[in-house]
């Protein structure tokens, strides 16, 4: 048995983890979710807004990252429509305008046809220089933003006119895969400015540890990787009932089921992994 | 022929044989997609609008539409769309298969990706910055008319500069005077430094010490809460012994070398939470692919009811009420 695990060829782990995680996903399997302090911070930045107040959703992903972001992206856009915030999109990221576009089609066409563009929210798209965006943004907005996504100018949008800065927004939603994003937010926007502007962030679990010293002060609520997406999603299912939020707003809580048992098969596969250096170590210590 | 290559191909053949099995029994199909057609611009003259634009439905939206009206084409199946899935779908298998090893479908996938990135940063690069930020400013009148309509901006001199400093970058792939691609790279280099000295020593440098300064006993309506205080004792121990870790003008001996130690110890669980972390990532895109699979394409799973009505339209033939 030893010597089978010792000479064992590591495409078996692979095709173990590919089941670890298919079969949940194929058996749809689903598990309860317990909000963390975290989340439960996030989820109550905005339950403190009240309708009409400014949102800034700063969409700095692309596909690569969909799968952990694209469900905090929803959940996030679905909470806001819910509570009546006017939504301004932007992204840093190239991609990033897609993502924008992909939520705006699945969350609120989709189930908030009564919200009018230009008056509830707007698609600002992507604009390159990363934190110099920031920086810009932050005193003048027209001078970086002269027209929407689709090309229609900033004066001839409602919701932008009496806007000059985003130092008016009520809160920034950051959803970030890397560089540009939750980071450069906190450091150039809400750092400098910490009576005007608060933010919360969901980002990627490889950003997520890097994110942690900003907590609570600079970065009042954080979701890190799908297990914060997942919690956050309850939180919002709960708040809004469970007939009321239709399937798609379960993605996250979805994928955390192939997440359990691919991190047991990777504790029992460290584990013996362990044994079996310990065991060769005393074999060759005789 | 080695044992494990015969196991493998084993399961290859399998894989491929499911794959055929699925294909051909499935009732309706799989891995297809389809559009919903949005007329725009409709007016008298043209009730079916000036133009069309697409959007995704789900089959599920088709099937019924064709229950209603077989001659329906508000809702029609996407050729496009449809390649798109299954190219989709191969990619996926093909960078998959490197576990197995490398082989010519990773390869084809891998200069696939990295042809699509160039061309993709380099459309965006013209079209995002070089158009609305340097054409945009320097010729407004021109850019207007040619590609940004909605662009209201003024001739601005001052954006010869970074015309002039992009020409002295390029500069640098000139075999002669290679050497002058130095200057706006030196003008990059400064305003960055500048940028982000300012505000690393604000939002991480002082911001961080500050929030190291807390109370070691929390007091709350008058009773000491213990797990804040523990946390805040926690916080203020970590950061002091990991500085003490990364001194190293005196040997880490004695109580130096004991804190030092503490220190290592809360670097290797830091390490560990960001390893954990990062195991959750990359679980969480193999699972996303996988639901491409098993969804979109294979049509193992439906999640989002996006095919409910296949299992409602399949009863109902059952039953000879409808099909």
């Amino acid at each position: 048995m030893y010597r089978f695990l010792r000479d064992l060829d590591r495409r078996w782990i692979f095709l173990l983890m590919l089941l670890a995680v298919a079969v949940p996903i194929l058996l749809q399997s689903r598990f309860p979710e317990t909000p963390s302090a975290l989340s439960r911070a996030v989820f109550d930045q905005i339950e403190r807004l009240q309708p009409g107040d400014r949102v800034l959703l700063a969409f700095d992903f692309d596909p690569a990252s969909a799968g952990e972001l694209g469900p905090m992206a929803t959940s996030f856009t679905y909470h806001c429509a819910k509570k009546g915030l006017r939504l301004y999109f932007v992204a840093l990221w190239p991609v990033g305008s897609q993502m924008i576009e992909r939520t705006i089609q699945d969350v609120i066409l989709q189930d908030f046809p009564e919200l009018a563009y230009g008056q509830d929210y707007v698609n600002l798209g992507y604009k390159s220089g990363g934190e110099g965006v920031i920086k810009v943004i932050l005193t003048d907005i027209r001078q970086l933003f002269t027209t929407d996504a689709q090309g229609t100018p900033v004066d001839q949008i409602p919701m932008l006119q009496d806007l000059a800065t985003i130092r008016q927004m009520d809160l920034i939603v950051s959803i970030s895969a890397g560089t540009p994003g939750t980071k450069e937010w906190v450091q150039y926007a809400v750092t400098p400015y910490p009576e005007d502007l608060r933010i919360v962030a969901g980002c990627t679990g490889v950003q997520a540890p890097l994110m942690y010293p900003y907590i609570p002060d600079q970065l009042p609520g954080l979701l890190g990787a799908i297990k914060g997406a997942a919690e956050y999603e309850e939180l919002v299912t709960r708040a809004y009932g469970r007939g009321a939020v239709p399937g798609t707003y379960s993605e996250a809580r979805r994928r955390m089921g192939p997440q359990l048992v691919a991190h047991v098969l990777m504790i029992l596969l460290i584990v013996g992994g362990n044994a079996i250096y310990f065991a060769e170590r005393r074999q060759g210590a005789r | 022929m080695p044992r494990s290559t015969v196991v493998w191909t084993a399961l290859m053949v399998c894989g491929a044989a499911f794959l055929i099995g699925r294909a051909a029994t499935s009732p309706r199909g799989m891995g297809y997609a389809y559009v919903r057609l949005i007329p725009q611009a409709v007016d008298a003259e043209h009730p079916q609008g000036r133009w069309q634009t697409v959007e995704q439905a789900t089959p599920a939206e088709y099937w019924r539409a064709q229950a209603a009206d077989p001659g329906q084409t508000a809702i029609r199946w996407s050729g496009a769309n449809t390649v798109g899935i299954w190219i989709a779908a191969f990619l996926t298998l093909a960078v998959l298969s490197f576990l197995a090893g490398d082989n010519p479908a990773y390869k084809l996938a891998e200069s696939v990706l990295v042809g699509v990135s160039a061309a993709y940063w380099m459309v965006v690069a013209f079209w995002e910055v070089l158009v609305p930020n340097l054409l945009g400013r320097l010729l407004p009148g021109l850019v207007k008319a040619w590609a940004l309509p909605g662009l209201e901006s003024t001739t601005e001199v001052l954006y010869l500069v970074p015309l002039v400093l992009g020409v002295l970058l390029l500069w640098r792939l000139s075999p002669r005077g290679a050497w002058i691609a130095r200057w706006p790279m030196a003008f990059i280099i400064g305003v960055f430094c500048g940028l982000r000295l300012v505000t690393f020593i604000h939002a991480d440098f002082l911001s961080q010490i500050r929030n190291t300064i807390v109370p070691l006993v929390v007091v709350e309506q008058g009773r000491v809460s213990l797990w804040d205080s523990l946390r805040n004792v926690t916080v203020v121990i970590g950061v002091l012994s990991c500085l003490v870790y990364f001194f190293f003008s005196i040997e880490h001996q004695g109580l130096v070398g004991k804190a030092a130690r503490l220190g290592t110890w809360f670097l290797m669980i830091t390490f560990g939470a960001a390893f954990g972390y990062t195991v959750m990532g990359r679980i969480a895109l193999l699972a996303i692919r996988l639901e491409f699979l098993f969804d979109d394409w294979l049509w193992l799973i439906d999640p989002n009811n996006r095919r409910l009505w296949e299992g409602a339209a399949a009863l109902l033939q059952g039953w000879g009420v409808w099909g």
